[in-house]
């Protein structure tokens, strides 16, 4: 696909897209580290390798749009303008992280950002992004919404469920199949029978495969699907195929990838390498540009870290308090 | 004031609902009836007609019909609910909550605080319950204790029309998700209800009668057994309490203390299936909060542990009846009293 | 052959149609004075005493306790100490076999419901009992009351007059809408339906709130009020019983409302469960908060009485009431002090803010006596 929308960004808009994959990438390499060393408790999934998935889904939207993630979902977070140093102390388990602390990695949210919750369920954010349309083509706000969703999600009931309704309904929502390669450690091209881009137009939706690890590619390939949503002429499915450099979570030995993949996959194909190249070389950005975000990130993640380390735990009453609205 | 129908009440609560308040919308299994079908439109209301005349009212963008897919229109449900709607789902039998309680239990439920307390979810989920219908074991369950025991939902089990529009209105305002229990028998029961608008506080029980021998909590459709159980011991000279939760979750766990200690003895009844009910879990929190009250035993009446059949004959054997009910209180009145541990 | 006596189950109440004895106090054999408390009967609204209408012994107790039972259906039986036990086996067969007989006569009347009337004022829920061609009586609830609460005085007064109670507005059944709360407001309120139902003139009896309602009808239109019976009225001073008011207005669950309206009865055990669910059934409905609100803020702003009618009283020429319970927590017995000499002033011991329910008899015979110009 020529990407020809997508390079008509303006200046601020490439920096800003740079700046957010750059922020997921050193977001998910410090959080290994400190995962590694012992800071970080429980279960935490990394992103990164597929930033520019994230990210060239979300330049298209504002916060009166929605998205529901999955369980690696720290990248959608980002890319959706989620408080770094918020995400930060949340993974951590810190009293002044987005959720308080109580809902950890796989829970973070910002719902008044339209960041309607990581998701510990594979396949569970489908429904509730089908419900967020719902609203907004109700309320008529003018918003959509995204469904975030693996290759795992992909088999499970509630995605095909909810591509129906989508269609039914003529919600305006975009079911982006986030396909890395791996649901926890079976392949994708194992596990999904047919073809995932048929199966969405079996319900009645175009369906488009794009190339995850190239950003100008997944930024112009959503450009059709928001423009349908927003004309409320209903849903639309993405295939993203992109790879993850980490295991399903932090501490998987991923003995069940190929002897050197990784490697190859960080040399060859990395999305914030191609990025930089593409701007660099069209000379629409310059490095002097990108190195100054690289260093700026960095000292964001630092000092979240740093924040989030020296930040209290929950107080106890906290155990007890945010079940309900209201509970006599 | 005028006597409703347990079905018009449901319908009078939904109708007064959407009337005050725009962000409010029904969805579910032929909530309308009738879409995309040749024939007449608002075909149905339901399958026992609860929702008739909404879709006529407020159309089909308030009305949602959805197709057969529990998981996607409940997880939507409460996904709406986290962006500014007010949704009333039907999940057309609780039976059905096996193919879609992800949504309900993982999702709806657990927002508020896994966020850290930043979201609210006002969902309604209504459901039908219960046995009688001759609708056999994948119609007929009793499955609140399982909705009871996780945190985030608030359970209402209405026990006759005026409490069922009053805690409907209740659980439409309320910021939490709340399951609805409508019993499927008790739709034609009738009695005076008041034509204006009007909420129930949860978590408040209702003495329905007043009694010194025995206290008898019911649930549901139960509440109508123990009366019926109440009546004829009066004229044995036992005089029974019945109290009536209202809801399980909140549960007024301070009233039925109150009237164990003016009692001394109490019998539960639960339709649901009895390892791990509502009977158990108010049984337990008595025996941990008030056993120096008590006189007697507890006594638990509730169905066998098995599915529900289908035959009349086994059906109507499985329910708890006023009969069995009187009897267990018989046998908790003729347990030597015991006496006071203090 | 020896006197006996039926004890059958009272009418408390023009809408009571059953009740049970919740305790009985005297045993078979013992000696019971004419007047005496006996039993306890608890209706759905309230528990009572059961006095005597008899002196003798209690031969027998019909009715175990906690069995619900028609009005008018053996209960007990007294006789003289002379009467056998077969005498009064004989007389409870023969009464059974009557009532019996009677009872299905009687199922075939209509029991006395409650009816609603549009006004110019606004729909009007209200109770008449009583011939239609007698002198009227008119009675006005206080603030968070409704017509229920003449429930015990109304059938002692439906025999000799024609009775009318009825709904405020914001209370009830009568309408919602307060657009004015003032006592001014609320007379024309109760004008505007005696118009609608035929009365000219009316004896007006006012409880609370209702007796500065009262008094503003005798000042809006003199001529329409043929006497005025105020119990525990507003107007006559500026305390009022702050808490009491805003605990109602907030009271949203049994026990805290049970808690207040205890502070109305000098005997707070009055208050039964039956009697807070009714009341809450009220406080429940949409638009029901706020009229009391607005009505509390007209007549009760800042923990004060607003309206001073004392004036307004005073130019009334007709006969003119003040009955007052001497407990009464609410609105200070004290302001029946300093009336005119024409007033006349009555005092109850033992008795809060509620005298027409604890004292229905004899508040009863005064509201007559004041009408029968005696």
């Amino acid at each position: 696909m020529e990407p020809s929308r997508a390079l008509q960004l303006n200046r601020e808009e490439l920096l800003r897209a740079y700046r957010q994959m750059r922020t997921i990438r050193e977001f998910e390499e410090r959080v290994h580290t400190e995962f590694s060393s012992g800071a970080i408790p429980g279960f935490v999934h990394l992103y990164a390798g597929e930033e520019a998935v994230a990210v060239g889904v979300c330049m298209h939207l504002t916060e009166r749009d929605c998205i529901a993630s999955t369980h690696r979902g720290h990248g959608h977070c980002i890319a959706k303008g989620c408080d770094v140093k918020g995400m930060m102390a949340e993974i951590f388990g810190r009293a002044d992280g987005l959720c308080g602390g109580k809902g950890g990695s796989m829970h973070i949210a910002d719902v008044a950002k339209g960041m309607l919750g990581a998701n510990g369920i594979v396949g569970g954010g489908a429904p509730l992004a089908c419900g967020a349309a719902l609203a907004a083509k109700t309320l008529k706000t003018g918003g959509v919404a995204v469904a975030f969703g693996g290759d795992g999600a992909s088999n499970q009931g509630t995605t095909a469920e909810s591509m129906n309704l989508a269609t039914v309904w003529k919600l305006p929502v975009i079911f982006v199949l986030e396909d890395n390669g791996y649901a926890e450690s079976t392949a994708s091209s194992w596990s999904i029978g047919g073809d995932a881009v048929k199966r969405a137009e079996g319900f009645g939706m175009p369906g488009v495969r794009v190339d995850g690890h190239d950003f100008f590619a997944v930024y112009e390939a959503m450009h059709d699907p928001i423009a349908r949503a927003r004309a409320g002429e209903g849903p639309s499915f993405l295939h993203v195929k992109v790879n993850r450099y980490y295991g399903h979570f932090e501490g998987d030995a991923q003995t069940y990838r190929a002897p050197g993949e990784v490697q190859r996959l960080r040399a060859e194909m990395d999305c914030i390498e191609r990025f930089r190249k593409r701007v660099t070389e069209a000379k629409v950005l310059e490095e002097k540009d990108l190195a100054a975000i690289d260093r700026e990130v960095l000292e964001l993640i630092e000092e979240s870290v740093r924040a989030a380390k020296a930040a209290a735990y929950p107080p106890p009453p906290a155990l007890l308090s945010d079940v309900y609205v209201s509970y006599p | 004031m005028s006597k409703k129908s347990f079905r018009q009440a449901v319908n009078e609560a939904l109708r007064q609902e959407m009337e005050r308040d725009p962000t409010v919308v029904l969805m579910g299994e032929d909530v309308g009836g009738g879409m995309g079908a040749p024939g007449e439109d608002d075909a149905w209301g339901g399958p026992l007609g609860v929702t008739k005349g909404l879709m006529s009212q407020f159309g089909r963008e308030r009305v949602l019909d959805t197709p057969i897919t529990e998981s996607a229109f409940i997880g939507a449900a409460a996904g709406a609910a986290l962006r500014g709607l007010r949704p009333v789902a039907e999940l057309m039998f609780v039976d059905f909550m096996g193919v879609c309680f992800d949504q309900i239990f993982n999702q709806a439920a657990k927002f508020r605080y896994m966020f850290g307390g930043t979201a609210k979810t006002p969902l309604v989920i209504r459901t039908m319950y219960g046995a009688g219908f001759r609708a056999a074991s994948q119609h007929s369950q009793c499955l609140y204790p399982i909705f009871t025991h996780v945190p985030g939902l608030k359970v209402v089990i209405p026990s006759s029309p005026y409490e069922a529009k009053g805690l409907l209105i209740q659980a439409i305002r309320d910021d939490d998700p709340v399951i609805f229990f409508e019993h499927k028998v008790m739709y034609d029961d009738e009695e005076d209800v008041p034509d204006d608008p009007y909420t129930i506080p949860f978590g408040e029980a209702r003495f329905v009668r007043e009694g010194e021998d025995v206290t008898i909590v019911a649930i549901g459709r139960m509440v109508q057994m123990a009366s019926k159980a109440a009546d004829a011991l009066a004229k044995e000279g036992i005089s029974c309490t019945v109290l009536d939760p209202r809801t399980t979750s909140p549960l007024d766990l301070q009233s039925i203390l109150e009237s164990v200690q003016e009692t001394g003895r109490l019998v539960i009844v639960d339709e649901a299936n009895p390892r791990c009910n509502i009977a158990t879990d108010i049984s337990a929190q008595v025996v941990e909060q008030a056993f120096e009250s008590l006189k007697a035993p507890i006594r638990m009446v509730c169905p066998p542990h098995t599915p529900v059949p289908f035959s009349p004959a086994l059906e109507d054997a499985f329910i708890p009846s006023p009969e069995k009910i009187a009897a267990v209180v018989r046998s908790v009145m003729a347990s030597p009293t015991r006496q006071a541990a203090a | 052959m020896a006197k006996i006596t039926a004890l059958t189950m009272p009418k408390f109440g023009l809408a009571m149609t059953e009740g049970m004895v919740a305790a009985w106090h005297k045993q078979p054999g013992e000696t019971v004075r004419q007047g005496e408390e006996i039993a306890d009967i608890e209706t759905s609204k309230i528990t009572s005493a059961y006095e005597s209408p008899a002196a003798g012994v209690l031969r027998r107790q019909v009715l175990a306790p906690g069995e619900m039972v028609p009005v008018g259906a053996l209960i007990g039986v007294i006789a003289e100490p002379e009467a056998t036990e077969a005498e009064i086996d004989a007389f409870i067969a023969e009464f059974l076999a009557k009532f019996e007989a009677e009872r299905t006569e009687a199922e075939t009347e209509a029991t006395a419901n409650p009816e609603r009337v549009e006004t110019p004022a606004g729909l009007v829920q209200y109770l008449a009992a009583g011939p239609a061609d007698a002198p009227a009586i008119v009675f006005i609830h206080g603030f968070g009351g409704d017509l229920n609460n003449w429930m015990f005085l109304q059938p002692l007064l439906a025999e000799r007059f024609r009775t009318v109670a009825l709904d405020l507005p914001g209370h009830g059944g009568s309408t919602k809408a307060l657009k004015q709360a003032d006592p001014a407001a609320l007379a024309r309120f109760v004008l505007a339906t005696m118009d609608a139902l035929g009365i000219g003139a009316a004896h007006v009896v006012g409880h609370s709130m209702g007796g500065a309602v009262a008094i503003a009808i005798a000042q809006e239109a003199s001529d329409r009020a043929l006497s005025l019976s105020l119990i525990s009225p507003a107007g006559l001073g500026s305390d009022i019983n702050a808490d009491f008011i805003r605990g109602f207005i907030e009271a949203k669950r049994a026990r805290q409302l049970a808690a207040v309206l205890q502070s109305l009865f000098a005997d707070p055990a009055l208050v039964g469960r039956e009697m807070v669910e009714n009341v809450l059934r009220f406080k429940r409905l949409d638009g029901v908060e706020a009229a009391l609100r607005t009505l509390a803020d007209a007549h009760f702003p800042d923990g004060r009485q607003a309206f001073a009618l004392r004036e307004a009283l005073a130019r009334f020429p007709g006969p003119v009431q003040v009955i007052w319970g001497v407990q009464d927590q609410i609105i200070p017995p004290a302001h029946a002090e300093g009336l005119a000499e024409a007033v006349r002033v009555h005092r109850f011991e033992n008795v809060g803010h509620m005298a027409h329910m604890e004292r229905a008899t004899e508040v009863a015979r005064l509201i007559a006596e004041l009408a029968g110009g005696r």
